[in-house]
């Protein structure tokens, strides 16, 4: 009789078959118990279908008779979005240096990689709302919300950027007795100037689109028109918004990727 | 004149790198150093500049003692201190001129080098020291679109740019063709000779080391163990440097001790 197997089956996910069922029954019953123990009210369910139904109806054919109106809420969401892409970027670099454990020493490291996690932690329409509060209604509330957005992101990138550099080029700059920041320009710039752009566009684009977002909740720019169009139950003129931001974020993210294929 | 006496560094707790070693060179002489990899030899080269931070012991280069300085006297002595890669380490992204200044940066303030304004004397002892190793044709030319053999030479004019008074050299063949490296060592022993510079070359290519060197400098293991002139390195002396494990000489080592 040969001993050469002919079956064979892929050692499962989990090997301890107790823990394995555990889990299994476990997810099971989780779901099951969710599902009976959350309210929902079908009555409601059937009403919102109905009321669904009018805001839609309303809403066709979108109304482009404000189109002033809709012209200047965007001018002004991509002044927010221009405006905190620089504030942004410009204070992500210092921050992103902070952040790099090859460069930075260990408290400065901390402190760097501490002011991207608070910037990360909150999602722009709650940072929005604090800002509003603060400053009040208007672009402004947009403008530091995004900064703060556009930091989370760009620093945490570019610090991952920095951390990957051919550390040689520095090397030899040290060699040379280079001071800190001749380094810095000479060894480290060049290196992450491309994706320092990538990322740049990249941040336009997206604080564009959560410039539409932070408006509902009154940050200025498109979105805050989009939210009166809501209360005063204009929905054609909501729809046509919509159809607006759907495409100029089209249009934007093609332009951005053309760009960063370019440079990549 | 570079004096280094009873240099020892340690990785770490382990077994040290670099043992006790003693070494001096006078002149203008060409030296290699030569030994299997893990020898200690990069390791040296960098202690001498400080990118390594020795252990304890006492490196002296024509007077000033390097072990102890710090900041803008220790970036001051590295302007001294011409240094070569075996990866060339050149900015890849920037120009061959902006390669060539930046072995300038210790002299320059950070604001003249951020806006490229280099003193006129500078540009022209770059062009001088590119036309003399044949590369001034890509002064405005991105150092990644040069060959090996080039880029080594753009290495080697950032070094003497800093008007050093020694240059070290890691395995500055080591990635390069066997001709093209002939021609490295061949320029690096006549700059020498022009420029009235010392130089330290690593090298793992024996018959390289003899050609184009006045002395050569056995390591195994973190200690010197063999050093004469080129023609007194005979099969056994070879023996001695490259046979061997780590392990038996630590073991060695080890019944020495108890």
């Amino acid at each position: 009789m040969s001993a050469t197997p002919d079956t064979w089956r892929k050692p499962p996910f989990i090997a301890n078959p107790v823990i394995r069922w555990a889990v299994y029954l476990g997810a099971l019953g989780y779901f099951l118990w969710v599902g009976a123990t959350m309210p929902i009210d079908w009555n409601r369910v059937a009403d919102g279908i109905g009321r669904a139904g009018r805001i839609f109806g309303g809403a066709f054919p979108p109304s482009f008779e404000r189109s002033g109106l809709l012209i200047d809420g965007f001018l002004e969401s991509l002044k927010i979005a221009i405006l905190a892409t620089t504030g942004g970027v410009l204070l992500s670099i210092p921050i992103a240096f902070m952040a790099a454990r090859n460069v930075a020493p260990m408290p400065i490291y901390y402190l760097g990689r501490f002011v991207i996690i608070v910037a990360r932690s909150f999602h722009p329409v709650i940072v929005a709302i604090i800002f509003v509060k603060a400053v009040g209604f208007g672009p402004f509330a947009g403008v530091l919300t995004l900064v703060v957005y556009s930091v989370g992101f760009v620093a945490k990138m570019l610090a991952e950027r920095i951390e990957e550099i051919d550390f040689g080029q520095v090397e030899a700059m040290r060699a040379a007795g280079a001071p800190f920041f001749s380094t810095i320009f000479y060894a480290v710039f060049p290196q992450i100037m491309p994706r320092q752009i990538g990322l740049t566009i990249y941040q336009l684009d997206s604080n564009l689109r959560a410039s539409a977002v932070v408006g509902i909740v009154g940050a200025g720019g498109i979105g805050a028109t989009l939210a009166n169009a809501f209360g005063r139950y204009d929905y054609d003129f909501a729809l046509a918004i919509t159809i607006v931001i759907v495409g100029v974020i089209l249009i934007s993210e093609g332009i951005s990727g053309q760009i960063r294929k370019r440079i990549g | 004149m570079l004096k280094i006496t009873d240099l020892v560094k340690r990785y770490g707790s382990g077994d040290p790198v670099l043992k006790n070693l003693d070494l001096t060179i006078e002149g203008e002489s060409v030296v290699s150093i030569i030994g299997s990899s893990g020898a200690g030899k990069s390791t040296l080269l960098r202690c001498i500049n400080r990118l390594v931070e020795p252990t304890s012991g006492s490196i002296e280069l024509n007077g000033t003692e390097l072990t102890s300085l710090r900041g803008r006297q220790l970036r001051a002595a590295r302007r001294k201190i011409g240094m070569v890669f075996q990866g060339f380490n050149l900015v890849d992204r920037l120009t061959v001129m902006e390669n060539v200044q930046s072995g300038r940066l210790g002299y320059l303030s950070t604001w003249a080098a951020i806006m490229r304004r280099y003193p006129k004397e500078d540009i022209r002892r770059a062009f001088e020291l590119m036309e003399r190793v044949g590369i001034a044709h890509y002064a405005n030319t991105r150092a990644d679109q040069l060959s090996g053999g080039e880029r080594q030479r753009v290495g080697v004019v950032r070094a003497l740019m800093q008007n050093p008074e020694i240059l070290l050299a890691d395995e500055p063949t080591a990635s390069l063709d066997p001709k093209t490296s002939e021609q490295i060592m061949g320029l690096l022993r006549d700059l020498a000779g022009e420029l009235k510079l010392p130089v330290l070359i690593n090298i793992h290519n024996v018959a390289e080391a003899k050609e184009y060197t006045d002395r050569i400098v056995g390591m195994r293991y973190g200690r010197i163990i063999f050093d004469d002139a080129p023609a007194r390195l005979d099969q056994d002396a070879m023996d001695r440097i490259y046979s061997g494990s780590p392990h038996a000489d630590r073991s060695g080592d080890l019944r020495q001790a108890s």
